[in-house]
């Protein structure tokens, strides 16, 4: 009862304020933080204990950074290495001096305020993801370099795990269940951990590799769809428990895993079974970070606490501007990076009470601290839409007002113009001709054994159903052209098409046909270009025939084409009636006769309407 | 107003820089219809009985074309040997076209010095273009001074420029009036220019 009441609550609360926030202008971070604060011990009191809630939901995030390195292929992250090395290590380090410096001089211990300062210089993965993909920004350049300055954020973590124990005032054994809480390798020397860790890498690279392929394709020919759901999330949870045992970061885990799977042709299909998981947990953390701000304490420390969330903001934000200038990011985008990363993160929570248990830092500073983080995340959205209101429109017009130019080698690389569902012997041909002429395609189709044949000839093709809305969106279809249904099945391709018109109204469709009827469904459903699957085949081996029995090639080629001319004014013919209406087969008998006497009385005459003027017989 | 049909005929218009400039610039000349042939029939299909009906429909018909081997490109030779049939563009009850005008303009690589008797190309333009002139004769139309663009090898952008605003001028001219014919220009481009002075 605990249970379903707690999830009422919440989803009520995400539910009501979200859709509000978000017709406000508000975006859904700040709908979900509002809704958190009003649920919260200090408002409604409709949950009294969120963390065991934000602990849970975390792993959210732990989804969106799979999700982020699905996206991103191992050649993409190499070329990243500078932003993330130069970029997001000048953050962390400028960061961490800058905030022990104010500590130090404030009269804190400098131990104290170095894990202070550590702890300060992360940034919020969720919140400045979240909001960048709402704005559609992750993949300009202010949301690549935000995304490198997190990554190197997520990196850092590790050793800042290992540094916080020595920084202990009052020195002490560091506690094996700490914030590596789980790792059962704590016990072990150094280098044997270190050895493990390296193992476990390891072994997510060398499995993604080798061994989830036949897997997903054993999962795959079961042909049940929830299967394939579950060994989505078994594989992340899988990599999250790895990680927590080895005492890796999970959401860096995530992220191999993710990187590694990145040229997999399963990923669209993970991609849309994650996802839908990975926005609820994230709403859920977003809610427990609303839910656990200690207004209590707010409201007796606000000048101490007021201050805080100030100087944090306004220190990483100056830190931040500087970076993007020295890194030449350019016009809005810069503004865009500087406010998505001006706050504290998730991991600082995590890290505060890792360092409580140490000893590093004594309960008042980390409850005070819990609460400026917290407020700093709350504040990020509204700062993020002042700049929107305030200060991207001085950018517009200079052609870069969001965000800075799309990056070509960023995370944008894997979009084609052209999708292909279906890859059989219609799909093949189709995609050969594209591919030929240096036309990216991507290729969806949802036949295992298919996918692994077509797969060796080197064809970037994704397994996964495409009369789902999901597949289609990761797949790319907001941002291509063209969408190419070359399924077999006349049913399922009316499916696609009708979801594809409905969710995707911008792309033109071009659809294999099985006959004329379903050639007028088609085009009832608003297809751009119809071809029926056997017809140009078909006439191809009549004006062979003809050839063979006589008529010269160029009269049996162009005999066809007249063919097909008159075919298709008789399509458009019967298009204009009720399908399958008795006046739809009578014209359609009346039609095909009235072609038969048209190119009969042209053989007839020796000649046609149309090439009237090479007949000798023309001429006086 | 003259109705102005231009019949555009070019291959690869993507790799063209001067006729896809002329081209351009005729479409945004008001009630000129441009009929780009090789976007319509890319199969060669031309549809007769469309194309008829379309030059009834107009009074002065433009050959827009890269002139290759001293004529047009297939499609527009196709289009001729198709379209001007017996019996609607001559002979006995082919009036169709009586009263019309038929006029080229072309894009050329050499320069214009070289097309005279003394020249690498021997002739003069409009010497190379008699079986057009003739054609038009034999179906009633007259036929006028070509407009052409010389020398197009190594063409700057700027003058490809001027030469798509001498060919707007041209079209705009000829929608209200049609150029003298005795003594007749030697092309269309003198007579925009005197004009323009």
């Amino acid at each position: 009862m605990m249970f379903l009441q707690e999830a009422f609550i919440y989803l009520a609360a995400g539910v009501i304020a979200v859709p509000i926030a978000a017709r406000l202008g508000l975006g859904s971070v700040l709908g979900y933080l509002i809704a958190g604060a009003l649920i919260g011990p200090f408002a409604l009191e409709l949950v009294t204990e969120a963390g065991h809630i934000m602990h849970f939901a975390e792993f959210g995030v732990v989804m969106m950074l799979f999700l982020i390195g699905l996206e991103l292929q191992p050649s993409l992250l190499w070329r990243m290495r500078s932003p993330i090395l130069g970029l997001g290590g000048l953050q962390v380090a400028a960061t961490t001096l800058a905030v022990t410096g104010i500590g130090v001089l404030l009269g804190q211990d400098w131990r104290q305020a170095l894990a202070v300062g550590l702890i300060l210089a992360l940034s919020s993965t969720a919140i400045a993801l979240q909001i960048l993909g709402e704005k559609n920004l992750l993949k300009t350049e202010a949301g690549t370099s935000s995304f490198a300055v997190l990554l190197f954020q997520d990196i850092a973590v590790i050793p800042i795990f290992a540094i916080l124990p020595l920084l202990a005032v009052v020195r002490s054994a560091p506690t094996a269940e700490a914030a590596q809480a789980g790792s059962v390798i704590t016990h072990l020397p150094a280098w044997e951990q270190t050895a493990l860790l390296m193992a476990a890498v390891a072994a997510i690279i060398l499995a993604g590799r080798y061994l989830m392929r036949p897997v997903f394709r054993f999962i795959a020919e079961s042909q049940l769809r929830e299967m394939f759901t579950a060994i989505a999330l078994l594989l992340v949870v899988g990599i999250a428990l790895l990680m927590q045992m080895v005492g890796l970061s999970q959401a860096l885990g995530a992220f191999i895993a993710g990187v590694v799977l990145a040229n997999n042709e399963y990923r669209h299909e993970l991609e849309a079974n994650i996802d839908p998981f990975k926005a609820l947990l994230l709403g859920l953390f977003f809610i427990s970070v609303g839910a656990g701000i200690n207004f209590a304490l707010l409201q007796k420390e606000f000048l101490l606490i007021g201050g805080l969330v100030l100087g944090l903001v306004v220190v990483k934000f100056a830190i931040l501007w500087g970076l993007a200038k020295l890194f030449a990011l350019q016009g809005g985008g810069r503004y865009w990076f500087t406010f998505a990363l001006a706050q504290g993160g998730e991991f600082g929570f995590v890290l505060l009470s890792f360092s409580l248990q140490n000893h590093v830092l004594p309960q008042a500073v980390v409850d005070t601290l819990m609460v400026a983080i917290a407020l700093s995340m709350a504040l990020t959205p509204v700062l993020v839409l002042l700049n929107e209101k305030w200060i991207q429109p001085r950018f517009q017009g200079a052609g870069d007002a969001d965000g800075g130019s799309l990056v070509n080698d960023g995370l944008g690389e894997q979009d084609s113009p052209v999708i292909i569902v279906g890859f059989g012997r219609f799909g093949q041909i189709v995609g050969r001709l594209l591919i030929a002429n240096g036309t990216p395609v991507t290729v969806l189709d949802h036949s295992a054994p298919h996918i692994e044949r077509v797969r060796r000839f080197g064809f970037k093709i994704f397994y996964g159903d495409a009369s789902r809305e999901e597949l289609l969106h990761t797949a790319g279809a907001g941002r291509a052209k063209l969408l190419v249904v070359a399924v077999d099945e006349r049913g399922m391709t009316n499916t696609i098409v009708e979801n594809a018109k409905r969710h995707f109204p911008h792309l033109k469709i071009f659809a294999r046909a099985y006959d004329v009827t379903h050639y007028h469904e088609l085009q009832k459903l608003g297809v751009d270009y119809i071809e029926r699957e056997m017809f140009l085949g078909s006439l191809k081996v009549g004006e062979q025939t003809l050839q063979a029995l006589g008529m010269r090639a160029y009269q049996a080629r162009r005999t066809a084409q007249r063919f097909a001319f008159h075919d298709q004014q008789t399509i458009d013919l019967l298009g204009q009636h009720e399908l399958g209406s008795q006046k739809y087969v009578s014209e359609a008998q009346r039609a095909r006769e009235e072609v038969l006497e048209i190119l009969q009385a042209d053989k007839r005459n020796q000649r046609d309407n149309s090439d009237h003027a090479w007949d000798a017989t023309g001429h006086e | 107003m003259n109705q102005i049909l231009i019949l555009f005929a070019h291959p690869a218009l993507e790799k063209s820089r001067v006729q896809y400039r002329l081209a351009k610039a005729a479409r945004a000349v008001s009630g000129v219809h441009l009929h780009d042939l090789y976007e319509l029939y890319p199969d060669f299909m031309v549809n007769v009985a469309r194309e008829q009906q379309l030059l009834l429909e107009h009074d002065i018909i433009v050959f827009q074309h890269p002139l290759y081997w001293y004529s047009s490109p297939a499609l527009l030779k196709e289009w001729q040997d198709l379209v001007l049939e017996h019996g609607f563009a001559y002979g006995y009850e082919g009036q169709s076209l009586q009263g019309k005008r038929l006029l080229n303009a072309i894009s050329v690589g050499g320069s214009r010095e070289t097309y005279c008797a003394e020249g690498n190309n021997h002739f003069t333009l409009r010497e190379l273009l008699r079986p057009f002139e003739q054609t038009a004769n034999l179906c009633g139309m007259t036929y006028l001074p070509p407009f052409a663009v010389h020398g197009t090898h190594n063409m700057s952008e700027a003058v490809i420029d001027t030469y798509a605003e001498r060919y707007q001028h041209v079209l705009k001219r000829l929608q209200r009036e049609i150029p003298p014919l005795d003594p007749a220009p030697a092309y269309l481009n003198d007579w925009a220019q005197e004009s323009e002075g």
